[in-house]
């Protein structure tokens, strides 16, 4: 293979550093109507009255919809429910109704000529609520956090173990609300067709999914609607479900049988979705060798008041190391917030987080190197199902993440480290994600001149997925990179997922794979069939399409060019589109795994941290781009970091509000927090899992960061600080 | 947003003329504080008045030895202007410090003075704010408060100043020249600032149809024993939670003179001449120094979230005094704290 497993540049890089590539915000109309939402200033009650008549008196404004006066809505709870919405309760509908369910709910959409009017006038419209009493705080709330049906199986009797164990460590670890804050706002641009049709530009991770979404909202065909996003600012997670700008636009759109476009501000956002605040309990018990006898793990986490939102959180604590005895627990608190979401890696960047730091503390207390007490726990099994994986080079990202961070110079006690002022510390932590694959189509079209488009309706989050099907494309068709176009996000296109769970690249690929093969298969009896064919003879299992040339590899001679096979044939094109549909296989486990390191300076006086080293030692078998899955896991890294060090939503539970909801007072990482980061990728061979070995990446770069830095926190200061972040001041004594 | 007028100041005396002629105008400078404040509907203008390209550009030396800064220098060109680098390398570390290059480029001297606090309910309508709406109450008080003052405050509000830049020019006993409708003052810069008492809606002592035309530096720069020291949540592009500026002169390892200020933990920036006249005569160490600390700290009182800031005071002023003394001042690029 030419381009799989190399180092491509994105091919759409020039478009986006030019300004070709259109996002949702960008898509030109003519006759564009703007949008403003008017959001909720309490956190429950009703809206008793709204009263929009000093907006509507501004010149230019157009309307104002409210519950009260909004186009039709689907009444069924269904209707709501889109690919992602969890399976317990009813989605959130935005102006459905006067409910209030959180602060910062959408209450009002005013249309205007200009986005300034709309903007302004928003600030006119008048509401009175009838308040009720409300609660946002999990810590409060978590006496009453009510249990979920557990998916996963406890084993043995992990209390008995516990309680029997020569060496016990239990502790809770705790992740505050954090938010995605991608870069692009939310923004629907609604494009008002006239014949009844509507063409919806949004920012998405699915475009499928807000089709089905919205035409079930709506009651509209599916062949009416149509929801573009080929281009994504940024998403983590945040678009994996069809957030409300897009149902309130189709609204504007409908009211005013004209195009609208609605932004929603960085402050909106915050109401959108967020990473739930979660406290980890872990119990660890093991014996003085460092065995793990028992391992209990259970999540408390928030949801809202009307959806059950959870992750697997605890799961992995009975996955990763071997023990005999497991139990697992997952709680929800109902809150009057909005619905949390998927954020990269949901369930295993909070609980892994918790896991790795719990084994951190348990090494300290086992005087065990926290590797060595890994490779003593080590399981080569799944644990819940009992079965292999169909690989797992974890050892190996141990053995090679510490050779290049230099972990054997290690001083195991804590505070003996020391650059002048500042204390050093190491510290690391394992990963594990699931190395998951989703049934996806994808549509070929081959034209005479030797060109190919390759179309899929998933989406470009920004980790590279234009990238890695023009390559695979390229290889599995024989032909240069710059032969292959592709074309994604588009709900007209071949059927795909929502782009998340790192799930994307290895379904797509094989959708490609597989329609190639078709191709492959077609181009061969064409090129068969031409006179004196020198592959006449040839089976077609020795046929491969290779710099162009359909070749024979048994026989001898360079084969026919593809486009003489088709121009034979009197073919100017052959299309092929395929649905994949991966072997169920429940012989093995498949889970991506990792290795991180982490250097921390903290100044001793005044406790600021420096993250100055990480070392992320990732196999997740294999590596279609090396460029772009490198950004990702540096990416993660960067997130891991600001899940260590700086994000915190910070709430005021007597308002029920979110305080910091800009990206001033909400922190992420900035350079000057970002020293070296250096990504490996451990070979890892997988010829179980899909033909092409892949696993996929981009949650797993995320996991366990946070541990690894909390880890080396700890070694530098002598101090465990187990809620999230991990400011200064809590360094102070 | 509301609609707003806008117009351009053709001179001095068109700025004055056109913000007495409407209640509630305002002038823009850079407008990287005023206009993020009106689209969050904080601020509601009915007239902006453009003052950016009125001649106020100028760094000139005075006759005592001093400099006049014009009020529309940009923050970065005044960070290296060669004279501050030189004569004043406090004031220019402590720009250095604050906001991000883009914004310094973008900020004046003037708006610089007179950006608003970055508490967190100010910013926001829907809650109660003094300082925002006189009498809705101060919900910071109970609230969420980690980045509030410990000094100075009021049960009327807890909101600190936030820039850096103040500090340093409170350090370094700058003046602030003002023209008004009835000719021109100067003030001193202790008394720029309020504290906000029981009108904490008057951040400074400015009347609103007032300009701030220049500010003004004596000649005394403590150019070789100083350091502006800035803790923050993370290691740039954020307000400070506490921060020091810490300005030395000394003889033979004795405090000549000794100046300190803090910033982030007040409603303006933090000086006691007292713990400074606790510093002079004496030696330049760790025990002169955390006397000064404990003067400065005397009274101070933290709330929910934020009463860690008092010990961080204690230790940033100790630090940052000693990186004065040592002629090792905190370096703004490199991060790791001297
Ligand atoms: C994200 C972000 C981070 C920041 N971080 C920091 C930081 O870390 N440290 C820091 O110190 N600052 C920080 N800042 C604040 C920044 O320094 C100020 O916004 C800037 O200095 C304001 O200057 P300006 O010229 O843009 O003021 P403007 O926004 O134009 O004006 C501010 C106010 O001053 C008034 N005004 C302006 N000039 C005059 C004058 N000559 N006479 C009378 N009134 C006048 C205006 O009417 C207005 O009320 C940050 C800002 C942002 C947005
Ligand atoms: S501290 Fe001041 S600015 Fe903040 S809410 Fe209270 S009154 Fe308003």
């Amino acid at each position: 293979m030419t381009y799989i497993g190399t180092s491509i540049s994105r091919v759409d890089g020039p478009a986006k550093v030019t300004g070709a590539a259109k996002y949702a915000g960008d898509t030109a109309a003519s006759d564009l109507a703007y949008g403003a939402v008017v959001t909720s200033t309490i956190a429950k009650g009703r809206i008793a009255t709204i009263d929009t008549g000093a907006a509507l008196r501004i010149a230019g404004v157009l309307d104002v919809l409210t519950h009260e006066n909004r186009p039709r809505m689907a009444r069924r709870t269904a209707a709501y429910k889109d690919f992602v919405a969890p399976e317990q309760g009813s989605p959130f509908r935005p102006l459905y109704d006067d409910k209030i369910l959180f602060s910062g709910q959408p209450i009002a959409l005013v249309l205007a000529e200009e986005w300034e009017i709309a903007r302004f006038a928003a600030t006119l419209v008048r509401v009175e609520y009838e308040a009720e009493p409300f609660a946002t705080d999990l810590q409060v709330e978590r006496e009453r956090a009510a249990a979920i049906e557990q998916p996963l199986k406890s084993r043995g009797d992990a209390d008995k173990a516990y309680g029997d164990a020569a060496v016990r460590h239990e502790a809770e670890y705790f992740i505050p609300i954090e938010h995605h804050n991608p870069i692009e706002l939310y923004v629907s641009t609604v494009l008002w067709d006239g014949d009844g049709k509507l063409t919806v530009h949004d920012k998405t991770q699915g475009v499928q999914n807000v089709r089905d979404y919205l035409c079930g909202v709506f009651s509209i065909k599916p062949d009416k609607l149509r929801v573009m996003s080929p281009f994504m600012g940024g998403g983590f997670g945040s678009g994996l479900r069809p957030q409300y700008e897009a149902p309130l636009a189709v609204l504007g759109a409908q009211a005013l049988e004209r195009s609208v476009r609605l932004v929603l501000t960085r402050q909106q956002m915050f109401a959108l979705c967020y990473r739930p605040a979660t406290i980890e309990r872990l119990a660890l018990g093991a014996q003085s060798g460092g065995t793990l006898e028992s391992v209990s793990h259970e999540a408390i986490a928030v949801t809202s008041q009307y959806e059950d939102f959870f992750r697997n959180d605890s799961g992995w604590s009975g996955l990763l190391y071997k023990s005999a005895n497991a139990k697992y627990g997952h709680r929800l608190a109902h809150v009057d917030l909005p619905t949390p979401s998927d954020m990269r890696a949901p369930g295993a960047a909070t609980g892994v987080y918790g896991l790795e730091c719990a084994m951190d503390e348990l090494a300290v207390a086992l005087k065990l190197d926290p590797i060595e007490l890994r490779l003593r726990c080590y399981s080569d099994r799944d644990q819940h199902d009992d079965v292999p994986y169909t690989s797992k080079k974890l050892r190996e990202c141990y053995r090679q993440g510490a050779a290049a961070f230099g972990w054997d110079r290690r001083n195991p006690e804590q505070r003996s480290m020391r650059d002048g002022s500042e204390l050093v510390g190491w510290g690391m932590a394992s990963g594990v994600w699931d190395a998951w694959q989703v049934d996806t189509a994808a549509r070929i079209v081959l034209t005479a001149n030797g060109h190919a488009e390759v179309a899929s309706a998933c989406s470009d989050i920004g980790t590279g997925t234009h990238t890695i099907m023009a390559q695979v494309a390229a290889d599995l068709l024989g032909l240069p990179l710059e032969a292959v176009t592709v074309r994604l996000g588009d709900s007209t296109l071949p059927k795909a997922p929502v782009e998340g769970g790192s799930w994307l690249a290895a379904s797509v690929s094989h959708a490609i794979a597989k329609t190639a093969d078709e191709i492959r298969k077609e181009l061969w009896q064409l090129a068969k069939a031409m006179p004196n064919s020198p592959l006449a003879a040839s089976h077609l299992e020795d046929i491969a399409l290779v710099d162009g040339r359909i070749i024979d590899k048994k026989g001898n001679g360079g084969g026919v060019p593809i486009t003489d096979a088709m121009r034979h044939g009197r073919r100017d094109r052959l299309e092929c589109e395929t649905t994949n549909s991966f072997a169920e296989d429940k012989k093995h486990a498949r889970n991506t795994h990792s290795a991180i390191f982490a250097e921390v300076k903290v100044d001793e006086e005044l406790g600021v941290i420096r993250v100055t080293r990480v070392v992320n030692a990732v196999a997740a078998g294999r590596i279609l781009n090396t460029k772009t899955a490198r950004s990702q896991i540096m990416g993660a890294v960067v997130g891991g970091i600001g899940m260590a060090l700086h994000e915190e939503t910070l709430i005021d539970h007597t308002l029920g509000r979110m305080m910091n909801s800009n990206i001033a007072e909400y922190h992420v990482p900035v350079n000057a927090d970002i020293h070296d980061i250096e990504v490996i990728f451990v070979d890892e061979p997988d010829e179980i899992i899909n033909p092409l070995g892949i696993k996929g990446l981009g949650e797993i770069g995320i996991v366990g960061v946070a541990a690894a830095i909390a880890n080396a926190i700890y070694h530098a200061t002598g101090k465990r600080v187990r809620d999230l972040p991990i400011t200064l001041d809590k360094l102070l004594p | 947003m509301i609609n707003f007028q806008y117009a351009r100041a053709t001179d001095l005396a068109d700025a004055l003329r056109q913000i007495a002629a409407e209640p509630g105008a305002k002038f823009i400078a850079g407008g990287t504080n005023l206009i993020d404040l009106m689209k969050e509907d904080v601020e509601r203008p009915p007239r902006l008045i453009d003052i950016s390209r009125l001649p106020l550009r100028e760094v000139e030396q005075t006759r005592h030895g001093g400099l006049l800064i014009g009020a529309l220098v940009p923050n970065s060109d005044l960070a290296y202007h060669p004279l501050i680098e030189r004569h004043y390398p406090l004031l220019a570390s402590a720009i250095l410090a604050g906001a991000s290059a883009q914004l310094r480029n973008m900020a004046s001297t003037g708006g610089n003075l007179l950006q608003r606090t970055r508490c967190y309910y100010f910013y926001d309508t829907a809650t109660p704010c003094n300082k925002r709406t006189p009498g809705s109450g101060c919900a910071a008080r109970y609230g969420v408060n980690r980045i509030h003052a410990i000094l100075g405050t009021s049960d009327a509000c807890i909101a600190t100043h936030p820039s850096d830049m103040c500090v340093a020019l409170a350090a370094l006993d700058a003046q602030v020249h003002v023209a008004g409708p009835s000719g021109g003052r100067t003030l001193t810069f202790a008394d720029l600032h309020r504290l906000p008492g029981t009108t904490p809606e008057r951040d400074t002592n400015l009347a609103a149809d007032e300009i701030i035309t220049a500010v003004e530096l004596p000649e005394r720069g403590f150019a070789a024993n100083y350091s502006y020291l800035k803790i923050r949540d993370r290691l740039s592009y954020a307000f400070a939670l506490v921060s020091v500026a810490a300005a030395l002169e000394l003889e033979h390892g004795t405090i000549k003179e000794a100046r300190l200020a803090l910033g982030g933990v007040a409603h303006k920036p933090w000086r006691n001449v007292s713990a400074e006249a606790a510093m002079r005569g004496e030696p330049a160490n760790r025990a002169t120094f955390a006397r000064a600390a404990d003067a400065i700290l005397r009274d101070a009182k933290g709330f929910a979230h934020n009463a860690f800031k008092i010990e961080l005071a204690r230790r940033a002023i100790l630090r940052a005094l000693s990186q004065a003394a040592a002629g090792t001042p905190q370096s703004q690029s490199v991060k790791k704290i001297r």
